[in-house]
Parts: C-alpha cells; sequence; structure tokens
C-alpha cells in the first residue's frame, strides 16, 4: 500500500493519460470504424475499395509498428504533432479496422429486406444506413464493440514507449525511487482493471438496455 | 389520395404510359432471368404478372424501381428514363411505391413511425403533418388501433396492410406489389386483397406479381404471363383464363386451378 500512497500523483497522472488516450482514441476510432463499415458497403465501389484497403492494412499490422510508421513517418511529411496526438491517431485509426469489421457484421444481420423497403421509399444510402440499417444492427454489436474497445484500453501501453503519459509507462519512474517491482506492478495492474471493469460495467448496460427495447 | 383518371385501356388515345420497359434484359449468372422484356402500364391500370416460379415475375417488378439493375433496355417511368444509382433514383423510387413479399416493415419503428418516416425524411414533411396522413391511412387500412404497437406484435396480415399504407404515405404515381400474400396465413390473404381491390377501383396504377387468381381476374385490367423470363402472353384477364393461346399459359392454369 505503501507503494501506492507514496506514488499517488505518478499513478495518478498516469491513470489520467490511460483514461485520456483511451477516451480520445475509443472516439475516433469509433467514427472511423463506423464510417469506414459505411464505405465497405457502399453501392459506391472506390469507398468499398478503399474501406478494404484500410481495414485489411490496418488490421494486419502489428500496433507498434503502426505507432513507428505515425511517429517516425510522418514528421517527414512535415507533419508535426504532440506524441500525444500521434498516439491517438495511431490507436485509433488501429481499432477503427477493428469496429469496422464489428460493424459490418453487425449490418449483416439486419435483414436486406430492411435496407431494399427504405430505398424503395427514396431514402438515400445515408438515410437507409442512418435511419433504418445501423439503428438495427446496433443491438447486435454492442458485445463486440465492448470487446474492441477493452482491447483499446490495454494498448494504450504502447504510448508509454512513445513519450506519452500513461498508466504502465509509470513504473519506470517508481521503479528507480526503489520500490519493489512485484507492488508496482500490482498497483499498475489495479488501475487497468479500474478502466477495463468501468468498461465492461457500460457496455452490460448497454446490452440490457437494448435487449429490453426489442 | 391523389386523384387517378379512370382506366383509359391501350390503343386509347388518352392512355398514357406510365411504366415503360423496352427491350430490357438481365442475366443472374449464366440463367437469362429477363429476355427482351416490352411491357407498358398506363397511367391508372391495374397489370397482373403470373407465371410459374422462376419465370422472372419477381425480377420483372423489381426492376421497374431498379431494386434489381438490368444490363440491357431501357425502362422509363412517366417519361423518364431511370437514373443511375443515386439522388435522381431515390427521387424516382419515392414516386413508385413498393410492397414486398416478406412486408420488410422497419423492425425497430412503431406502426406510425414506419408510415410517417420517409414522408419526414424524403418527402421534408412536418411531423405533425405526416402523423396526421399515417394515422388517416391506417384507418383506411383498418389499423388505426393499432398505430403505436411494433411489428412484431401484429399478424402478417395487419403488417402487409401498414407496408402498403406505408408506400401510399409517399402519395406514389404507381405501386409495384411483389408477391404481396405469398408469405400469409389463408384466413389474412383476403384482407390484404380488399385493400388492393380497393386502391385498384379507385384508379391506381398497379403492377401486381401474385398467384392470387381470383385477384387477376376481378381487379386486372391486363393480365402479363410470364415464362423462362419471357413475357409470353399480355391480354385482358377474361380472354387470358378463359381461352389462353400459348401451350405454356395452358399448362400453367390447368395446375394452379383444378385443385
Amino acid at each position: 500500500m505503501k507503494t501506492l500512497t507514496d506514488n499517488w500523483s505518478t499513478y495518478w497522472d498516469g491513470f489520467l493519460g490511460t483514461l485520456s488516450l483511451f477516451a480520445a482514441s475509443a472516439v475516433l476510432s469509433l467514427v472511423l470504424g463506423v464510417l469506414m463499415a459505411g464505405f465497405r458497403v457502399s453501392p459506391v465501389r472506390p469507398l468499398r475499395v478503399f474501406g478494404t484497403v484500410w481495414v485489411t492494412v490496418l488490421r494486419n499490422t502489428p500496433l507498434t509498428l503502426l505507432f513507428f510508421i505515425v511517429v517516425l513517418g510522418l514528421p517527414r511529411f512535415d507533419i508535426t504533432l504532440p506524441f500525444y496526438t500521434f498516439a491517438v491517431l495511431a490507436l485509433g485509426c488501429y481499432t477503427s479496422a477493428f469496429v469496422c469489421e464489428s460493424m459490418r457484421s453487425g449490418i449483416n444481420t439486419v435483414p436486406s429486406g430492411q435496407g431494399e423497403a427504405a430505398r424503395s421509399l427514396g431514402m438515400s444510402f445515408g438515410q437507409t444506413m442512418s435511419l433504418v440499417v445501423l439503428p438495427q444492427a446496433y443491438r447486435s454489436v454492442v458485445a463486440p464493440i465492448g470487446s474492441v474497445m477493452i482491447a483499446l484500453a490495454k494498448n494504450t501501453a504502447i504510448a508509454g514507449s512513445f513519450s506519452v503519459t500513461e498508466l504502465l509507462g509509470t513504473y519506470r519512474t517508481i521503479n528507480e525511487l526503489g520500490y519493489s517491482i512485484i507492488w508496482t506492478f500490482f498497483w499498475i495492474a489495479v488501475g487497468y482493471l479500474i478502466i477495463t471493469l468501468a468498461i465492461s460495467a457500460v457496455f452490460n448496460l448497454l446490452e440490457r438496455r437494448v435487449a429490453v427495447s426489442r | 389520395m391523389n386523384t387517378v383518371p379512370e382506366p383509359a385501356p391501350p390503343g386509347n388515345p388518352a392512355f398514357a404510359p406510365l411504366i415503360e420497359m423496352r427491350g430490357v434484359n438481365k442475366h443472374f449468372g449464366e440463367l437469362h432471368v429477363l429476355q427482351d422484356i416490352e411491357l407498358t402500364v398506363g397511367r391508372g391500370e391495374v397489370v397482373v404478372v403470373v407465371g410459374p416460379s422462376g419465370s422472372g415475375k419477381s425480377t420483372l417488378c423489381r426492376a421497374i424501381n431498379r431494386l434489381e439493375p438490368i444490363e440491357r433496355g431501357t425502362i422509363l417511368i412517366d417519361g423518364q428514363p431511370l437514373p443511375a444509382e443515386g439522388k435522381g433514383l431515390a427521387k424516382l423510387r419515392a414516386e413508385v411505391g413498393m410492397v414486398f413479399q416478406s412486408f420488410n416493415l422497419f423492425a425497430h419503428k412503431t406502426v406510425l413511425q414506419n408510415v410517417s418516416l420517409a414522408q419526414i425524411k424524403v418527402r421534408g414533411r412536418a411531423k405533425a403533418e405526416a402523423d396526421a396522413k399515417s394515422r388517416s391511412l391506417l384507418e383506411r387500412v383498418g389499423l388505426s388501433a393499432h398505430a403505436d404497437k411494433y411489428p412484431a406484435q401484429l399478424s402478417g396480415g395487419q403488417q402487409q396492410r401498414v407496408a402498403i399504407a406505408r408506400a401510399l404515405a409517399m402519395d406514389p404515381k404507381a405501386l409495384l406489389f411483389d408477391e404481396p400474400t405469398s408469405a400469409l396465413d389463408p384466413e389474412m390473404i383476403n384482407e390484404v386483397l380488399d385493400v388492393m381491390r380497393q386502391l385498384a377501383s379507385e384508379g391506381m396504377t398497379m403492377v401486381v406479381v401474385t398467384h392470387e387468381m381470383g385477384f387477376a381476374r376481378a381487379s386486372a385490367n391486363r393480365v402479363v404471363f410470364m415464362a423462362d423470363g419471357r413475357i409470353v402472353e399480355d391480354r385482358a384477364p377474361e380472354d387470358f383464363f378463359s381461352a389462353p393461346e400459348s401451350a405454356r399459359a395452358r399448362d400453367f392454369l390447368s395446375k394452379i386451378l383444378k385443385h
């Protein structure tokens, strides 16, 4: 317990760092993921191709490599951003590929007649998706998106190796002060558990809500 | 309801084509599902399309609002060629209502919302105005008591009547029916046919793919018989049912009328 109380502010900063990385990347990944899922089922071929390439590249590349590409690659094109922003970009884009695929499997659970009925009434592709298909896909994607979000929370740990303040990285500071490595990591693990269990709880709640409205 | 003139038979100088298909062709892989289709539907006409399963009649119906894209030929709605996918097509689809075999009511919306949604989002009507229109249409199909239920809480026949109300809410120039009673239990078929008969008598332009020969006989201006992707006969219902010209049609009628 001494390890925690003595280093409270270090832990707290790390915890907040992880939380904010998670929140920003989660928003980015959900927005991009839904957009890419829309691309992948759109009637426009170039959009479909773009969505497929996006998912294929990002889903099949190690996240650490993606970090290197963003952190070392983007500055070559004179794009210099804070490390935090780079980290959010890497995490958000990477996770969006998984969000996209979860969304797409959800979209495929909606009978094709729903989309046909919407189109036959004169709705555009965007209206068909946002008013008819996605609301019905939503209930079947809550659980898989929850898993993706938990994975994202844990993946934020990689950002620590790229000069971003986050929870896992606090072990270096605390360890240098001579605290037991086991207890250092124990409290770090507790911090992650708080975040991931909170995400689980939120998604359980969402799942129960969509189950009721059925 | 929009007012529609009395149905005018083909050949009449007042005959104004609303739907025209010219040399329409389509394949599903190897299967030539629509072969050189020539079909004209006049304003206020009720055309019933019959034929054995797999003859292409559903595809023909779905091609009219381009739910099935065609490979060759032209389709004109009210003199305008069917546009490619995009805003123009969406606009045109709003003018041509469609009723599906499996109803396809929006499962996450109430009955009232089902009928109002496209009025608000496509026609740009205010919600109160759309809901008022929806309620009067639901009244017409005898379902005003069910406005706040979800589709899953209704019987098949009730769902299909909601689907008809939903299509009518757009004030369409024509209605397409793709086997509207084929998924219904026998005792529910009539409640849907009643609504359709009423629409037909009011002069709505209708293309109806169906196996209900009674409806074809009583309400159709013309019966189109399809087999193997071709239109084999296109005649008045009395002539078709009493004296079919082709062997295919005679064979078909003997199978469905004798049991």
